[in-house]
């Protein structure tokens, strides 16, 4: 699920953003926000959550855009292995395949990523109690929200 | 890893600032068709009815799409697809909107692929083809949007009628090229095609030599491939070949003021080639004596290379070596929209380009090139 | 020690040199129906790439005097060993009998008339691809004699070399540690590239280091390196320079569609390094030295280059065969060190 752990970082200098209700972002959909200047696309998949700067380190474009597939692989010529289903970006220009939950590319993990930030989903009970950054977005305590860590 | 992306993207700012100020010509754009019917007030009724029973006759297994499947639907940006609907690229509102005006576009070269004419053997047919869609970039894009340049589309199979085509179409005075396929049914250097060459030459149009087209032969020296990256590399060694067989054949001198330009083939391939054909030309000049001097000098004078799909190095400091052996002169920056491989104009390069090679290879080598004042 | 890599010896004709080597039926069917002259189109022996006019015997084929071939090729070059790369046109023949007979006689040829004759030398399989069943059986007949150190191949063949139906050719071959030579030349069964066919040799010639490129696209995108990983191909006569650009695209179009061969899994680039090898005649240059060497740095690797002389074939004069401007540490390791690693049978007691 979301990241709890990373609620434990509240009081550091990230602030968390409230950024979409849970239910506005249908399963396999996403939408983009701009928070803090930065635009931002935030994933629905397998019942999580992902969110990742809304631009490809490749050449630029929107990630909101890509194809939303499954992590392949293969160990013999026309055998596909399939996992996690939904969770790979296929990148709207060149195809550059992306995992939501890192950003990490697959063909160069190790040096070209998307940024990625942490997620959590708050109810909102808890959220009308605390202090966190709500902005403009308006809360109530019948909805669940999906929250950005910058 | 956060180095590598702060460093691209402090790149790429560096980039957008310069490029901002910069107007760019963009040597390759593809509108498309919303419907065959756009099609049809250029095209006679009798063509309009073989065009929805016969339909296009090509070398191909397949009605409707290529025997290599794309990397996506009809080729395209996921993103490219307007929101009003129709396939990408055949929407101008949208066009504007997504391409021409972020990128600060002052002129683009129009591509036309939709219906492959360059490949259609019914010559009849392929002949009222190209006219009709030479008509419709004319009504369709450039007189309503006056930064695109409607070029030339001509089947160079069927000689004749692409000359009778450049001539009709020269005599407006608004075309930029003359549009071929480098998949023609004989090499693009051999006799037949001269009379080709002759009309672009009397036009003062320079040749433009676009990747695809279905000539019947196989993609390679080896036989047919099984994949896409395959057949899309394919592309570059199409474009070698074509270069060797103009320059070997004699085309640039016997027609000395036409000019070349290779349109999205990229043009890392070009420097090895040019090594290769003078090495070679040293001991087969016996074979070929009607080339007199060695052909990279052929090339650095005739042959431009539009940039698309840029070279990416695994360091990418060597794309500098790449772009000085083949001249910063020789290259047209191109977008190739709405395709899927597309270069846009702030990100492509990924190396640091002086301000005046910035202006060359975004605009000032095209506008040479292509007259455009 | 320097190892050339890729020598031709010559092949007088079907009845004057292989008719011993062939069976009874074969030697009837050659002298009954005239049966001959398989030079290939890709080599005519009169033209001068074909041999260097101080090479070229008074009398017969180019490479075809054994006296001649080892005083200039071996003793004149400084060649510690020499491996024999045949270019008799037995591959391109249709009938796949006639093919597979063809072969092995000339394999029986090449070890009896040169290989038991001279120490230094070593050659290729040569094989008939057209029945890779066929091929395979050449193979294993001959795996023993470790004098054969290679099987050889065309580059322009009838279908690409990654498919599948050739795959127990490179089983074979892994098995015995044979690389695959794939050399320029052509079975004309397509045009040599896409553009279709040209007008000229010179043409022709120059199109083959594309087909070069194209088969190691098929080989690397259909896996044959994964499914053999101790395979190796050497890329023969191909001209080299144009290696580094190819990479770079290669792997570029393997980030984008990646998802069309998920076997290949790593960039196709880093696959050529482990287990391609080209051999450096001819190396078609840059023309300024400074050039050549940043060409070399491109390439990533100084294990992928093997010194040959492409002998007799006319790509350089002088008695030098190493390209101009390579570095001292590129130039020892390609003659002796990687060719003892990409043929490992090479120095293997015979």
């Amino acid at each position: 699920m979301a990241t709890r752990a990373q609620s434990t970082r509240w009081g550091e200098a990230m602030v968390r953003h409230v950024v979409a209700t849970t239910s506005e972002i249908a399963p396999g959909g996403n939408k983009v926000v701009t928070v803090a200047g930065r635009e931002i696309v935030v994933f629905h998949v397998n019942g999580e959550f992902f969110a990742l700067r809304n631009r490809c380190p490749h050449e630029g474009a929107p990630l909101a855009k890509a194809a939303c597939v499954a992590h392949l692989k293969s160990d013999e010529p026309g055998r596909f292995q399939r996992s996690r289903v939904g969770e790979m970006l296929r990148c709207a220009w060149h195809g550059w395949e992306f995992d939501m939950r890192t950003g990490q590319s697959f063909c160069d993990p190790l040096r070209v990523r998307a940024r990625a930030y942490a997620v959590a989903v708050e109810a909102g009970e808890t959220l009308a109690k605390g202090p966190y950054v709500a902005e403009t977005f308006p809360v109530t305590v019948e909805e669940r929200y999906v929250l950005i860590d910058i | 890893m956060a180095d590598v992306l702060e460093r691209a993207d402090a790149q790429g700012a560096a980039a957008v600032t310069a490029q901002d100020k910069l107007k760019v010509i963009d040597c390759d754009i593809h509108p498309s068709l919303h419907a065959r019917a756009d099609l049809y007030p250029f095209l006679a009724k009798r063509w309009q009815h073989h065009l929805e029973t016969y339909g296009g006759h090509l070398r191909t297994p397949f009605t409707s799409t290529t025997p290599y499947p794309r990397s996506s639907p009809l080729l395209a940006r996921r993103d490219a697809w307007p929101p009003s609907g129709g396939p990408p690229g055949s929407n101008l509102a949208f066009m504007r909107q997504q391409h021409l005006d972020p990128i600060n576009i002052e002129f683009g070269m129009l591509q036309v692929l939709d219906l492959l004419v360059v490949s259609q053997q019914n010559q009849e047919f392929g002949s009222a083809l190209q006219r009709a869609i030479n008509d419709w970039q004319l009504e369709c894009w450039s007189r309503p949007e006056p930064r695109l340049k409607p070029s030339i589309l001509v089947s160079q199979d069927h000689v004749e009628a692409a000359v009778a085509e450049i001539e009709r179409c020269a005599a407006t005075g608004n075309y930029v090229q003359v549009n071929i396929s480098p998949r023609a049914n004989e090499p693009l250097g051999r006799r037949r095609y001269w009379p080709l060459y002759a009309a672009a030459q009397a036009a003062n149009l320079p040749l433009g030599i676009h990747v695809g087209g279905y000539g019947g032969h196989a993609p390679t020296g080896g036989g047919w491939p099984s994949y896409y990256n395959e057949e899309h590399h394919s592309n570059a060694h199409s474009m070698a070949a074509q270069l060797t067989s103009l320059i070997i054949e004699g085309v640039p001198e016997r027609f000395p003021r036409l000019k070349f330009v290779f349109i999205e083939g990229g043009f890392g391939w070009v420097p090895a080639i040019s090594w290769r054909m003078d090495k070679h030309w040293q001991r087969f000049r016996d074979e070929v004596p009607h080339v007199r001097r060695p052909p990279s000098e052929t090339v650095r004078e005739r042959f431009w290379f539009t940039t698309q799909p840029i070279e990416e190095p695994e360091h990418a400091g060597d794309l500098r070596a790449v772009i000085e052996w083949i001249g910063v002169d020789r290259l047209l920056f191109s977008s190739d929209y709405p395709h899927w491989d597309y270069d846009d104009a702030h990100s492509a390069f990924k190396i640091p380009l002086t301000d005046a090679e910035r202006r060359k290879i975004f605009n000032g080598n095209a506008r040479a090139v292509y007259a455009l004042g | 020690m320097r190892i050339d890599c890729d020598i031709h010896p010559g092949l007088e004709g079907t009845r004057a040199t292989l008719l011993p080597y062939l069976d009874a039926h074969w030697q009837e069917q050659v002298t009954s129906r005239g049966i001959d002259g398989l030079d290939l189109t890709s080599y005519p022996t009169t033209m001068p790439l074909s041999c260097r006019p101080d090479w070229r015997p008074e009398r017969g084929k180019p490479g075809s005097n054994f006296a001649l071939l080892k005083a200039q090729a071996l003793d004149g070059l400084g060649a510690s060993y020499a491996i024999c790369n045949v270019l008799y046109g037995a591959q391109a023949a249709f009938d796949p009998y006639l093919a597979a007979a063809f072969c092995r006689a000339i394999n029986d040829w090449i070890a009896a008339e040169w290989l038991a004759r001279e120490p230094r030398l070593r050659a290729s399989i040569v094989v008939p691809m057209q029945a890779p069943d066929l091929a395979v059986e050449e193979i294993e007949r001959l795996a023993g004699d470790r004098r054969f150190v290679a099987v050889l191949v065309l580059v322009q063949g009838e279908t690409l070399l990654g498919r599948r139906h050739f795959w127990p050719v490179y089983a074979a071959a892994e098995r015995h540690r044979l690389p695959i030579a794939v050399h320029s030349g052509s079975q004309y069964r397509t045009a040599p590239s896409s553009i279709g066919w040209p007008s000229y040799r010179l043409e022709y010639y120059i199109a083959e280091a594309q087909a070069h490129q194209a088969q190691l696209l098929s080989l690397i995108l259909e896996g044959v390196f994964g499914k053999f990983p101790g395979l190796k191909v050497v890329m023969m006569e191909s001209g080299v320079s144009w290696l580094p650009a190819f990479m770079w695209r290669a792997n570029k179009t393997w980030k984008g569609v990646r998802v069309e061969v998920p076997w290949v899994d790593r960039p196709p680039a880093d696959i050529m390094r482990d287990h391609v090898r080209l051999t450096t005649q001819p190396f078609d240059a840059p023309p300024a030295q400074a050039d050549v060497e940043r060409l070399i740095e491109q390439i990533g690797s100084e294990r992928m280059l093997l010194y040959a002389s492409d002998y007799p074939h006319w790509q350089f004069d002088g008695d030098c065969a190493i390209p101009q401007g390579f570095p001292a540490s590129l130039v020892t390791r390609m003659c002796r060190d990687n060719p003892l690693e990409t043929f490992a049978r090479l120095e293997a007691p015979a």
